[in-house]
């Protein structure tokens, strides 16, 4: 045990939690002031906590297979950059990108397609919900038998993950457009098409940009799954399985970064989109 | 006639039976080519009818036929004893303990940081961020350095599993119960503050009662994602047991009727699971006074 770096954790802790407790006490009226104060909060606890595990880890000698200390993480992760770029480019820009393009892409003209049909509607509709909750990674192995090692098996899974969501927040979306709207439509004798794009899918964005989002995670759990199901000896599912076996713990924890930023990118890049194109929704309005 | 037709009942059936159809089809498509490379070796002519009748007997098909699955289901589950290896209901039995314990620890985790999160500011402010921020973080990836670490330390068998599956169940359940913890109205509020009620008195009669529909919505996401949790934490333990690892031995082997055995068992399970905890929202709710 190292005293010292218990401290260290303890002051950390302490530390972190009263900075804390005073900063959500602050009343101010200077809306700039109440911004600054919550983004710091969350960003005090991240780097308190991030204090913490290096302090603990550290002080109580935590061997590294268990868990290492963040800095030994940050360290692997400077050292080993051409192959983490490797891998991230195995798995996100071919495997990730390509299905989930597809996946949402065909979701969403399959959405448009059984819209003009009530009776497929409620035929796919309950039938999509429920293979939304079914555990879809379970065809990795299939898709792995049929397209092979490389990345098209992995775009495949993660076509099929996002197809659903996809499909059934759009049919949900196409629905929101009130029948007053519609009728206006009718009114300005606008045609089918025309009702679609000017009224149905402006009205429809807010949902298929849930879906967006929601798919944005599932594609890279798809495709990192997929992974460990066979790979060609390069991506980050790959990478984790093998690591994994040879105590590499620190490799892990990299490859587990890298994935974080990655997904919380992706993300982020989306809710951006989303505030540009929905940007007259009450939820972004107000916020 | 046509009330079948006004349902969801109706449209369900056709489209399921379209897609049965188009199965078939696809059976016959992809699996020809292995009978013609067989016949054309044995150098003889196989006829049309033969040839589909072929694709669909086939021992390892690049596609089963659904009845290939059905029997193989049925074969597994019913004419093995149920302590057999062989056996889907011990595969699904593991896996449903680890998915079962991993959900209700992390559903009672996940109420437990949910209520810490409406009853200190500081704690809303700091962690409710990570948590939004780790749902777009690919957790699953995780599963297998879990399960390889905890059992180096000597950890093996069901818990590990269920840790996987408690971490992923937590999330959806935290974000879920604090927005219902939060859905009295003011006006509600005020209300309990004029009766001079403690804060533990509004929890209890107007905070937890009106969470219940989100903890119900949130408890459904959690279940059928806690199984993807038991199902993929079986990958790295080298397929011991579990319906993960009849996945996984399967692709080893080449056994793709059972990998599709194995798929519709963990489908069927998702869906029981979903549906037990969907009945448990509709009593509570009765119960409850609100609508059927």
């Amino acid at each position: 045990m190292n005293a010292g770096w218990v401290i260290f954790a303890l002051i950390a802790w302490l530390g972190g939690w009263t900075l804390n407790e005073w900063l959500v006490r602050q009343k101010t009226g200077n809306q700039a002031v109440a911004r600054v104060i919550s983004l710091a909060v969350p960003l005090i606890f991240g780097i308190s906590l991030l204090a913490i595990w290096e302090g603990v880890t550290r002080g109580f000698n935590v061997p590294t297979v268990l868990l290492p200390p963040p800095s030994a993480i940050w360290e692997r992760i400077v050292n080993s950059v051409p192959i983490l770029v490797a891998d991230f480019r195995q798995t996100f820009m071919k495997a990730v990108l390509i299905g989930y393009v597809l996946g949402c892409g065909s979701g969403f003209i399959a959405a448009i397609m059984i819209d003009r049909s009530p009776f497929l509607k409620r035929g796919l509709l309950p039938l999509g919900n429920f293979v939304s909750a079914l555990p879809i990674i379970g065809v990795a192995p299939i898709m792995v038998m049929w397209f092979g090692f490389d990345w098209p098996s992995k775009a495949a899974v993660v076509i099929i993950m996002t197809f659903f969501p996809m499909l059934v927040n759009t049919v949900e979306g196409l629905a929101a457009a009130t029948s007053m709207q519609k009728d206006l439509m009718r009114t300005y004798a606008a045609n089918y098409w025309q009702t679609l794009f000017k009224l149905r899918l402006p009205a429809a964005a807010p949902f298929i940009f849930n879906a967006l989002k929601i798919n944005s995670t599932l594609a890279l759990i798809g495709a990192i799954v997929a992974e460990f199901f066979g790979t060609p000896i390069v991506g980050m599912g790959f990478r984790i399985s093998t690591e994994v076996g040879r105590m590499n713990v620190d490799m892990v924890w990299a490859e587990i970064a890298v994935a974080a930023v990655a997904g919380s990118l992706f993300y982020g890049v989306v809710t951006l989109i989303e505030r540009f194109v929905t940007f007259w929704h009450p939820s972004i309005r107000s916020g | 006639m046509t009330r079948i037709w006004q349902g969801n009942a109706g449209p369900v059936t056709v489209v399921v039976a379209a897609i049965i159809l188009i199965w078939y089809v696809f059976v016959v498509v992809l699996n020809a080519p292995w009978e013609r490379d067989q016949a054309a070796r044995a150098g003889t002519e196989i006829s049309f009818i033969q040839l589909v009748k072929n694709t669909m007997a086939q021992e390892r098909p690049v596609l089963p036929a659904p009845h290939q699955v059905v029997a193989e289901m049925w074969d597994t589950t019913v004419n093995k004893s149920i302590t057999s290896k062989r056996s889907l209901v011990y595969h699904g039995w593991i896996t449903l303990s680890a998915t079962l314990l991993g959900f209700v620890i992390g559903t009672g985790l996940g109420i437990l940081l949910a209520v810490g999160i409406i009853h200190n500011k500081a704690m809303d402010k700091s962690v409710m961020p990570w948590v939004i921020a780790s749902q777009t973080i690919p957790i699953l990836a995780i599963a297998p350095m879990i399960i390889v670490v905890l059992n180096a330390v000597g950890l093996s068998g069901l818990l590990p599993k269920a840790l996987i599956s408690t971490y992923l169940s937590f999330f959806p359940i935290v974000v879920g119960m604090v927005k219902g913890l939060r859905s009295p109205e003011a006006i509600q509020m005020d209300l309990m503050h004029t009766y001079n009620a403690s804060a533990a008195q509004t929890f209890w009669k107007l905070r937890w009662p009106s969470a219940m529909p989100f903890l119900f919505t949130s408890m459904k996401v959690a279940v059928a994602i806690s199984l993807v949790g038991a199902i993929v934490g079986e990958l790295p333990t080298g397929a011991v047991a579990g319906l993960g690892a009849r996945l996984l031995a399967g692709s080893y082997y080449g056994q793709t009727i059972q990998i599709w055995a194995a798929l519709f068992a963990a489908a069927a399970l998702a869906a029981t699971l979903v549906a037990i905890v969907g009945l448990g929202q509709r009593i509570v709710m009765q119960r409850m006074g609100g609508p059927a």
